[in-house]
């Protein structure tokens, strides 16, 4: 539903993506993982509108460029982003986030049953949907930036570092969330520091370094291939 | 008593500082440009309040009726023709550009208010002008503390309209977090256009609140902007209610320092909690920090 081809983007001179080519199906989880600086961020970046590439399409359902698509409406098109760091509205409640997550008309015809779906997938939510999103911690905070995303009825969903500065256990509950949300019909695109678990969750991933692609694979034979283990998976990231 | 009645004057005042800087301080949170055109703005919406009582001798209260909706319009305008510029640079060009539209713009609508109804003072005098609450020693003009209220319902009707209505939340989402807004789906460019005619129509009401309760005339403008500029830097952005609270302080600050150090005085006041406020607490006394 998402095909990425020959995408180039530069900060200044300084080239972040040369000729990234990728895709997600329908229905599929996929993962891009990647060391710190390999352009993964410029290439959600790229998809939501927020960063202009210098060359390359995005096709979106087989037809439509979406870099012919204004950012405030790549949304209303099923394809939501969960941006690096939540980038949540700090200063309102948990309830105003959520419906803001709805804002595009297409979502706002299904706003109830989606509030009904984040809260029955993030409980916690539910009970503090009055609190200010400030007061929250990291993991709640991720939790309101998922359901914020959801909230638009997305097809696809983009999520940059969900685990990032968040307590183990509420990385779990995410992941765990993230496999109902699939479940559902809504395909994922995943991209994960936390390579372990970005593995054991995605059916195919994508290698980015240096803003190039430089291996792709399914999930579980990535887990098994040498450089993956050596570059990603090595001892002190056991743990992970 | 004397002392009592200043603190009131100043009170009543203050409630037009804070109404003032409302609408400078959606457009600087918004938009983050510093309409330095403001006052301006607040001077024009005098005298169309002014032209209605002159021509078709409209009560000024009734004007706000048609004023407001008039600042709106002329808000959007304004946006479309020349603000909507300013915001498509990035944020840090934004704020320069900005001064050179909005000192363009000051002087233009100066030049013109000079021209349409030269720079003399005007003032609606309404056939209640005179009234005045006597309560104990202090007497309090009438009119401006139904000018005082007018201002707090604004205000508050600012608030909810930023607390409840759709657009409104998308605003603050704008002003807390502009891509993020966009990733959700809001057309950023509509909630800029609709902040910066949400503050001019608060310019307008301002405006004609002080063309009945003081005066006006074309060189007001500058001092408003001041005015304004000092409030927000006290409010610190994000909170109306808090912008007309420090607007009611800088006010009474005037009016204790006029009656401590004699007239002059009342100027220096306000420049002295801009400083001092930025050293201390450049967030401002309401303001959110990051």
């Amino acid at each position: 539903m998402l095909e990425i081809r020959g995408l180039e983007a530069a900060y200044g001179d300084v080239p972040a993506l040369s000729g990234v080519t990728l895709r997600v199906g329908a229905g599929e989880i996929v993962a891009l993982l990647g060391p710190n600086g390999a352009g993964k961020s410029t290439l959600l970046g790229c998809v939501a509108g927020l960063v202009r590439p210098r060359a390359g399409a995005i096709t979106w359902d087989g037809g439509e460029n979406l870099l012919t698509v204004a950012p405030h409406l790549i949304v209303e098109r099923g394809l939501a982003v969960v941006p690096e760091g939540r980038r949540l509205f700090g200063s309102m409640t948990v309830a105003d986030n959520l419906d803001l997550g709805a804002f595009s008309p297409r979502a706002r015809a299904a706003r109830r049953e989606s509030l009904e779906r984040v809260f029955t997938l993030f409980p916690d939510l539910r009970a503090r949907r009055r609190q200010t999103v400030r007061a929250l911690s990291g993991g709640q905070q991720q939790m309101v930036a998922v359901g914020r995303a959801l909230m638009a009825s997305p097809r696809l969903l983009m999520l940059d570092e969900p685990s990032l500065g968040i307590a183990p256990l509420l990385v779990r509950a995410i992941l765990d969330a993230l496999v109902e949300i699939n479940r559902a019909g809504v395909a994922i695109f995943l991209v994960e520091q936390n390579v372990r678990a970005a593995l054991t969750l995605a059916h195919r991933a994508y290698i980015l370094e240096g803003g190039r692609v430089v291996g792709e694979g399914a999930g579980a034979a990535l887990l098994r291939d040498p450089h993956v283990r050596r570059a990603y998976l090595g001892p002190l990231a056991a743990g992970a | 008593m004397v002392l009592a009645q200043q603190i009131v004057l100043g009170l009543l005042l203050g409630g037009l500082y804070g109404l003032a800087a409302a609408g400078l301080s959606l457009v600087f949170g918004v938009l983050k440009v510093l309409n330095v055109a403001h006052g301006e703005l607040i001077m024009l919406g005098g005298y169309g309040a002014y032209w209605l009582f002159a021509l078709a001798g409209f009560d000024p209260f009734v004007s706000l009726l048609l004023v407001i909706p008039g600042s709106l319009l002329l808000g959007a305008a304004l946006y479309l023709i020349l603000f909507g510029f300013v915001v498509r640079a990035h944020e840090e060009t934004r704020i320069k550009n900005s001064l050179l539209v909005g000192f363009g713009l000051a002087l233009a609508l100066h030049a013109l208010a000079v021209r349409l109804w030269t720079a003399d003072d005007r003032s609606i005098s309404t056939g209640y002008g005179g009234a005045v609450l006597t309560v104990g020693p202090i007497s309090i003009p009438v009119i401006r503390l139904a000018s005082l209220l007018v201002a707090f319902a604004l205000i508050g009707g600012l608030h909810l309209l930023l607390a409840r209505w759709r657009w409104g939340k998308a605003i603050r989402a704008t002003a807390e977090d502009w891509q993020a807004a966009l990733l959700t789906g809001i057309d950023i460019r509509r909630a800029y256009l609709l902040a910066f005619a949400l503050g001019t129509a608060l310019a307008g009401a301002a405006g004609t609140l002080v063309s009945v309760g003081y005066s006006i005339s074309p060189s007001i403008g500058l001092e408003w902007t001041l005015k304004a500029l000092i409030v927000v830097v006290l409010a610190g952005l994000g909170s109306m209610l808090g912008t007309f609270v420090a607007g009611l302080f800088v006010g009474v600050a005037e009016a204790l320092s006029a009656a401590a150090f004699g007239g002059p005085y009342r100027e220096v006041v306000g420049l002295v909690i801009f400083l001092v406020v930025l050293v201390i607490r450049p967030q401002g006394l309401f303001g959110r920090t990051r």
